[in-house]
Order: structure tokens, then sequence, then C-alpha cells
């Protein structure tokens, strides 16, 4: 009973996770249509923002919880500016482009910060469930992601920007023509994806680490979950996130890890077979 | 007709003239030798260390007169950790570069890459890094420690602290299965058990549920053979969970790419290790050895441990085989390696091995302690076991193959 217990909260855990590293790629990928290569890149940044603000004895919740959303949001204002806008609607340029951007920026990272900034120990105890401990930590990652998760839902539903963006999304010209200025939606949502991203590497860093190559461990599964969600990018990758979690993280506790890793690839590529438009092409068309 | 033979028998030759010719070349042509290391990618943690080591000893051999009063011309090339590549430049490297020697690679799958392909161009291959052990070819020398060194001693040193039921995670690829029949075999024969072992592929990072698994076994200690970024997630998850304060953690890798100043000491405090090398041995060698490195390569360059370290290695003993052969040609360079050349080094002396190809070295137990590693334990001149004693080059010199414990 405690096993089990124990168990399906180590199965949130990896549900959470998987949903906190793509939520920044389901707003720039999902929404916006950008094919972001340094997506990785992005989530690492924000966790040497996050360890070397706290290094340098900056509170350890606002270097977490501001300070890594605040620099990765900035970084996308760049990236947005001097890349992304110049090369809006040549895919493949974006892929090339962000992909370059991704290995100049483990590049950067390997020289200037190189293997030895110290990491971050994941903050609070253990709680007891029979004869198993757990984290407390464990219980932060899945209640950032949910909190996250609500607040940008809301944000896109029931506020004046979000009804913006998804007009914007929907369909750009109608929207300028009624006095959005699409230029600058696009930019701030790319900003808004970047600091979700920089967020996830903070929240994640204390139990991942962060490495200059760490980006390449999160890359493809995001892209798996957030292409496997469909359409309506948030509900989608909430859901992928969910699918995949479960399933792999179950095969692996009873099989082997590398069983669940598998699981994870057949599941999605079977979705994909299946509905080859995502979750959300088919089923929840009306959510967000 | 050119047949497969035909064409390979060609090949070896006209790869094998030149070498012929280097012997008696002129006296102040610099003599070509070969580095692969992964420069760039998931393995730069390793490999550009690696490289800092060999550029130093490569410094340091020219700076006193180059070798037979010729420079070293080294060919550098990044294999972005990409075993793809190792095969191209080792092509390269033996048919073009025509080097006396070729050093460098990390995993064992990019040593097996290359290493056949050395083989049959006649270009001898010295292999840095610790790895699973077993390999028994004349055209290879490991300066690496294998399990046969290390895995009994660690088994010991935790049967005496902490019990002999022990739990083992290991990378899931050649180095981690066959270290791990090492530890499965060195545990039965030292009366213990190996009561569970976990494979992770190398981008495995939830460790949820295999803490689970350890929380339910209760091991008297954990033995991991991780490799690789995704893996670092391992210690944070065991932290955070509060393990490190119930069942002590024993590694074979644990150090190789800086952790031990990288990650929070409350985190990694107290991590048993083993290896030929660690920064803060009190050997008067090091001491000078360790300024000179900083000297020349700054303070921010991390943590060496003994997988970097053996670059230096590696390139010294080829360097002193060649002085003693007199000509940089192949056979007459292995044969003067195999007389049990040694020298002397930051982790003290490594000698050579003539039946196995591989070191004799110091090997020192170790805990992390506060972003260092406290030298617990000490012991010299640990022979290069292999399993079973099945290679012997001095009397089959002609094997070529891979020895894996027969468990």
């Amino acid at each position: 009973m405690d096993l089990a217990l124990v168990v399906g909260l180590h199965l949130l855990h990896a549900v959470a996770s998987l949903a906190l590293i793509s939520v920044g790629l389901a707003v720039i990928f999902g929404m916006l249509r950008v094919i972001n290569f340094a997506h990785g890149e992005f989530l690492m940044v924000g966790g040497y923002a996050f360890v070397l603000s706290a290094g340098a004895g900056v509170n350890l919740w606002l270097a977490m919880l501001v300070i890594a959303p605040a620099v990765v949001g900035m970084l996308g204002y760049l990236v947005e500016r001097l890349v992304i806008r110049q090369l809006r609607g040549d895919v493949i340029a974006t892929i090339l482009a962000t992909w370059g951007l991704s290995l100049f920026l483990v590049g950067l990272a390997a020289t200037v910060l190189g293997y030895r900034q110290q990491g971050v120990a994941p903050p609070f105890g253990t709680i007891q469930i029979g004869s198993y401990t757990l984290g407390v930590y464990t219980f932060f990652v899945i209640g950032i992601t949910v909190l996250v998760l609500l607040a940008l839902f809301a944000w896109l539903r029931w506020s004046r920007t979000g009804l913006l963006v998804r007009g914007t999304m929907q369909d750009a010209e109608l929207a300028a023509g009624l006095g959005a200025d699409a230029g600058r939606i696009r930019s701030g949502t790319f900003v808004l994806g970047s600091a979700l991203s920089g967020l996830a590497g903070a929240v994640l860093a204390p139990l991942a680490g962060v490495l200059p190559e760490i980006g390449a461990t999160y890359v493809v599964k995001a892209f798996i979950t957030v292409i496997s969600g469909g359409a309506t990018a948030l509900t989608g990758t909430a859901l992928a996130a969910a699918l995949f979690g479960l399933t792999s993280q179950a095969a692996a506790f009873l099989s082997r890890p590398v069983v669940g890793e598998v699981v994870l690839l057949v599941v999605a590529i079977v979705l994909l077979r299946m509905l080859p438009t995502g979750i959300t092409g088919r089923y929840f068309r009306k959510a967000l | 007709m050119l047949t497969r033979r035909t064409f390979l028998e060609g090949l070896a030759a006209s790869a094998a003239v030149p070498a012929l010719g280097a012997g008696p070349a002129h006296a102040s042509e610099p003599i070509p030798v070969g580095a692969i290391y992964d420069l760039s990618g998931p393995l730069q943690g390793f490999g550009q260390n690696q490289w800092r080591c060999a550029e130093l000893a490569i410094e340091q051999i020219n700076e006193s007169g180059g070798l037979l009063g010729r420079p070293l011309d080294v060919k550098l090339y990044d294999s972005q950790s990409d075993t793809q590549f190792y095969n191209q430049f080792a092509n390269q490297l033996a048919l073009r570069d025509r080097v006396a020697v070729v050093q460098g690679g990390l995993t064992s799958s990019s040593r097996e890459v290359i290493r056949p392909i050395l083989r049959r161009l006649e270009t001898l291959y010295v292999y840095n890094t610790n790895y699973e052990g077993g390999v028994c070819d004349r055209n290879f020398f490991a300066t690496g420690a294998t399990p046969g060194i290390y895995v009994d001693l660690l088994l010991r040193a935790a049967g005496e602290r902490w019990g002999k039921r022990v739990y083992v995670l290991a990378a899931d690829y050649n180095y981690g299965q066959i270290s791990a029949q090492w530890i499965r075999q060195a545990a039965l024969a030292l009366g213990g058990e190996v009561v569970g072992e976990e494979f992770f592929p190398l981008d495995v990072n939830q460790f949820g549920a295999t803490i689970s698994r350890i929380q339910a076994e209760e091991p008297d200690v954990v033995l991991n053979i991780f490799v690789g970024p995704a893996h670092e997630a391992f210690y944070g998850q065991w932290a955070s969970a509060g393990m490190n304060q119930r069942i002590p953690m024993m590694s074979t890798t644990f150090g190789g790419t800086s952790e031990i100043v990288r990650m929070p000491p409350e985190v990694v405090n107290g991590i048993m290790v083993i290896g030929s090398y660690y920064e803060s041995l009190d050997y008067p060698f090091n001491q000078a050895w360790l300024a000179e490195f900083r000297r020349r390569h700054g303070t921010d360059y991390g943590y060496l441990t003994d997988v970097p370290i053996k670059d230096w290695y590696g390139w010294m003993l080829w360097a002193e085989g060649v002085r003693q052969a007199g000509t940089t040609e192949r056979d007459a360079v292995i044969a003067a390696l195999e007389t049990g050349i040694s020298v002397d080094g930051p982790g003290g002396p490594l000698t050579i091995d003539a039946r196995t190809h591989h070191c004799f070295m110091n090997t020192h137990l170790a805990e992390a302690r506060d972003g260092e590693f406290r030298i617990l334990e000490r012991h010299q001149n640990v022979p290069p076991t292999n399993s079973a004693d099945q290679c012997d080059l001095q009397v089959r010199p002609d094997t070529d193959t891979m020895y894996t414990p027969d468990i």
C-alpha cells in the first residue's frame, strides 16, 4: 500500500517534470509555430541563472522564481528580435538558426562557466510514507507545474491580452485589421515562452544538476510532448505529458528503465499514427 | 581481380610503407602523432580535460627537446562526442596524416570503433580511460584502470565498513554491463551478494522508481557506474529523498567531470570512490605537476581525477618507448614498451604489464568531503588482473579479442 502511494507520487512527479520542460515550448512552438531547437539551452540558461545568483547569495526563491525567468525572458526577447523575426515564415532557416543558437549557447556556457559552477542542493527535507522516504521538493515540482499550467490557462482564457494572443495566433491578418499589433504580440508571446523555459530550468536544477550540455536531455522529449499534444497547445501538452509520463515511468518501474524509454517512443509513434494532428486534433478541440 | 582481401592487404601495405620509412627520417623533421578527443558535445566535460592533460605532456616533451631530436607535431581531431567521427578520424590519422601513434577516445563504443581500424592499418593505439577491461590486442595499450584493479578493493572496503549486500546502478552500454558482471563475480568471491542491478540508458534522468526499489530492498551499499550529464540527476534526487543519510554510496565514475566542485557538499559528501588520481594526493610529484598544469591552463578547468590525467601518462609512456626503441617504428616501440616501461607521474608510477598491455598503478580509496576527495587508503602498484588470466600477449601475440568475466 505504501509502495503504491510512493510509486504513484513518483509517476505524478514524472508527469509534472515532463509538462514543466514542455510548457515553454508549448507556447513557442505550439502557439507561435516557431521551431526552437535551442529550447533545451533556454532551460540550461535558466538553470545557470538560478545557480549563479543563488551562489552569489541571492535568496533561493527570488533566484528561482524571478531571476531565472527574467534572464531567459530577456534572452528570448533578443533572440526574437535578432533571429526569429528576421526569418519569419522560413521554417528551414528557423530550424537551422535555432540549432546554431543551441550550439552557440552550449559552447558559450562551456567556455565562460565551464565545469566548476557549484549547483544548489534540493531544499526542504523529506517525508516518511511507511518505510519509504520522499523528498518534499518532489511535491514542490508537482505543485509549481500545476500552478503554472492553471495560471497560463486562466490568462489565455479570461484576460484581454490572452484574447489578443489567441486571436493573433488564429488569424493574424484579421486580428491586425481589428487593431492588434501582431508583431508585438508575437514578440511578447515568445518572451513568455522563454521565461517559462527559464523557470522550468531553475525549478529542475536542484534535482537534475546544471551542465552546459544538459539541454540535450530535455529537447527531444519536449518536442515529442508538444507535437503529440496537437493544435491546442496548452491542454494538448498537459495531456501528452500525462500520457507519456505515466506509461513510460510505469513501464520503467514494472520492467527496466530502457523499456520505459522505448515505451515513451512507441506510445508517441502509435499516437501520431492514429491521431496525426495530435491528441487535441481530435479531442478537446475547444480547449486552449 | 580486386577481392576484398587483396584490397585490404594493399591498404595495409600502403600504410606500412611510410611507417618503415619513418625510422631514418631527417633529424629535425617533426614526428606526426594523432589525438582524438570529445572536445564538444555531450562528452566535452571529459574530453576537454583529457586534451588539457595530453597537451601538457606533448608540450613538456617538445620543450625538453622532442623525441630523438625531433619535435612532436600533433594532429588533433574533435570527435564531437560522435562515434561516427572516430571512424573517419582514425582512418585519416593512419592513412593521410600517417601518424606514429593515436591516443584518445573516451567511451568503450568509441574505442571499439577505432581499435580494429588502427590494428588493421598498423598504427599504434593508446587508450587512456578507465574501462570495463579485457581487451587483448598487441597493437593496443591501456593506461586506465579496469574493474580487475578496483572492484575487489572497493567491495572489500564496503564489506569492512557497511556490509556485503550491494545494489548496482549502471549505464546501459558495454562499459556498465561488463563492469556489473565483474562486480557480481567479485561479490560472490568475497561472500557477498548483488541484491539488485539496474541499467540506465544514457538519457534517463528520472530515478524516482529506482530509489523506491532501493528503499524496499535496503542494501548495505549502493554502487553506481553512471555516465554522462543525464545520470547526474540521480545525486540530487537521491539526496532529496534523504537517502544520502541512510544508505552509503560508492561510485567508480563519480568525479570524472569535476562533479566534486560542481555538486553541493550536502548532496555528495560521503560518496566513496576509487581511482589512481585525485588532486589531494600528497605525492611531491603531484604538487609540482598540478602547479605546472595550472600555470598553463589556469584554474577554471574544474577538478582532475584519473580519467583525464591518464592522457598525460599515455603520452609520456609512449615517448619513453620511442626513446628506448630509438625509432618511432611501431614494432620496435611495442617491443620497447613490453620491457615493462615505467613513468612516474602525479598519481605515482605507472608501469606497463607486457602480458596484457595494461598497467600497474597506485590505487586510492577516497571519500567526497566538502569539495575535495579525502584519501582513505593507498594501494601501491596494483596489478591489472584480467578475467581468469586469459590474456597473455607474450605467449599469444596474435590475440585480438576482448575477454569478459565468465558469469
